[in-house]
């Protein structure tokens, strides 16, 4: 990856302040979702985005906001561009975005090694009310595309997970 | 582009398929899961379909000869064992395909890696339910064994090699056999064993020929388009 320039990287922290449209206690950035910026020129620049999955609707509101937020500090044109390599992970949720997660009563998922990597553990899920390891799959589809639905054994409290891709 | 064409029908018509469940499904867990699948084959379709032209204009103005999606697909969901029966056979067939399209070099590698990993999800939902379908009650065990049977003539198809898609065809078969085998003994079900496929039907999905119920499907789906065009919501 080519290294970005002061005022890019600037434009970055900007672009990756925008809290995801479905889950508002993530920003872009701590999802992992923001893969570069780049300034072509006075007052042009693009936006790197990749989809967590690829029928996401939030995709469409992300770009939107990135948009309104670099035109709120002055870029005249932005174009925001969808990447799919390399295909986004759950492992691209940085330690603090996984830490919101669980505090916005989220599972967060579990790291998955990716591959070559070692063989990861199959930890259990731990349950965000009440911190119980014992919790039990509802369905692996919830309310949207990337969580699944938990429930715990012990507080019997249901709960979403972010399934691990 | 006949690839793209092939795949992007394939996952737009099972997509418009599930998305028919909204409102009638069992339980509240599957309404939602069927649309989340729904929702990631509408994903990848826009997407093979950008590679050829126009989505909205490929989606809703071609006619039914010109869609290349396999007979499998187009499938009217029956009961939900019969629906199951096909996300089995279609989940497997795309999970395999997909896994070789991802760990070569051709024009799909990017997105196939990308799909792969939500497939992996649909499998796991079809396997789960064919096991707690057939190795549940005798009228679960019944229905699934039903929906399994009447769809078999229609995998024969998934095997036609695509142009463009440059993946040993055999191969990919052989693997579908033994993993949709395994699941299907493991529900105390038992394999279909009659032909794949009729001379009439080999690969005719793939050809433009489909089936009575495939242009009921496309006047429901396309007819909005077509009754307001260039509408918005």
């Amino acid at each position: 990856m080519v290294t970005e320039t002061l005022l890019e990287a600037e434009l970055h922290r900007l672009a990756g302040s925008v809290p995801d449209p479905e889950l508002p206690v993530l920003t872009l950035d701590e999802l992992g979702v923001l893969r570069g910026v780049r300034v072509h020129g006075p007052d042009k620049v693009t936006v790197q985005l990749t989809p967590t999955y690829t029928g996401c609707p939030a995709i469409e509101a992300m770009s939107a906001d990135i948009e309104r937020v670099l035109h709120e500090h002055g870029v005249a044109e932005v174009s925001v561009v969808t990447v799919l390599a390399p295909a986004w992970s759950t492992d691209d949720i940085s330690d603090e975005g996984r830490r919101k997660l669980a505090e916005f009563g989220i599972a967060p998922p579990r790291h998955s090694g990716g591959p070559g990597g070692p063989v990861p553990l199959t930890l259990s899920v731990r349950c965000p009310h009440c911190g119980s390891t014992d919790t039990e799959l509802l369905s692996r589809f919830s309310s949207t595309a990337c969580k699944a639905l938990r429930r715990c054994v012990d507080c019997r409290e249901p709960f979403d997970h972010f399934k691990e891709l | 582009m006949s690839a793209a064409l092939a795949l992007g029908d394939d996952a737009l018509v099972l997509s418009h398929r599930l998305g028919e469940w909204a409102g009638h499904a069992p339980v509240l867990e599957e309404e939602v899961a069927l649309a989340n699948i729904a929702l990631d084959l509408l994903g990848q379709a826009r997407m093979l379909l950008s590679f050829v032209g126009d989505e909205d204009e490929l989606a809703f103005l071609r006619e039914e000869r010109s869609f290349r999606n396999l007979q499998l697909v187009e499938q009217p969901n029956g009961d939900f064992a019969h629906t199951i029966a096909r996300q089995l056979y279609f989940s497997v067939y795309q999970h395999l395909l997909y896994e070789r399209l991802a760990a070569g070099e051709g024009e799909f590698a990017d997105l196939a890696a990308k799909a792969v990993k939500e497939v992996a999800y649909h499998r796991d939902h079809a396997e789960q339910w064919v096991l707690r379908l057939g190795d549940g009650t005798a009228e679960s065990h019944e229905r699934m064994q039903r929906g399994l049977d009447g769809l078999w003539r229609f995998t024969g198809e998934l095997f036609e090699p695509v142009e463009g898609v440059d993946v040993d065809w055999q191969a990919l078969r052989d693997g579908w056999l033994a993993a949709v085998t395994s699941v299907v003994e493991r529900a105390t079900l038992t394999p279909p064993s009659g032909p794949q496929s009729g001379a009439w039907a080999a690969g005719a999905g793939r050809q433009g020929l489909h089936t009575e119920p495939f242009g009921k499907m496309l006047a429901e789906m396309q007819h909005l388009h077509r009754s307001h065009p260039g509408a918005s919501w």
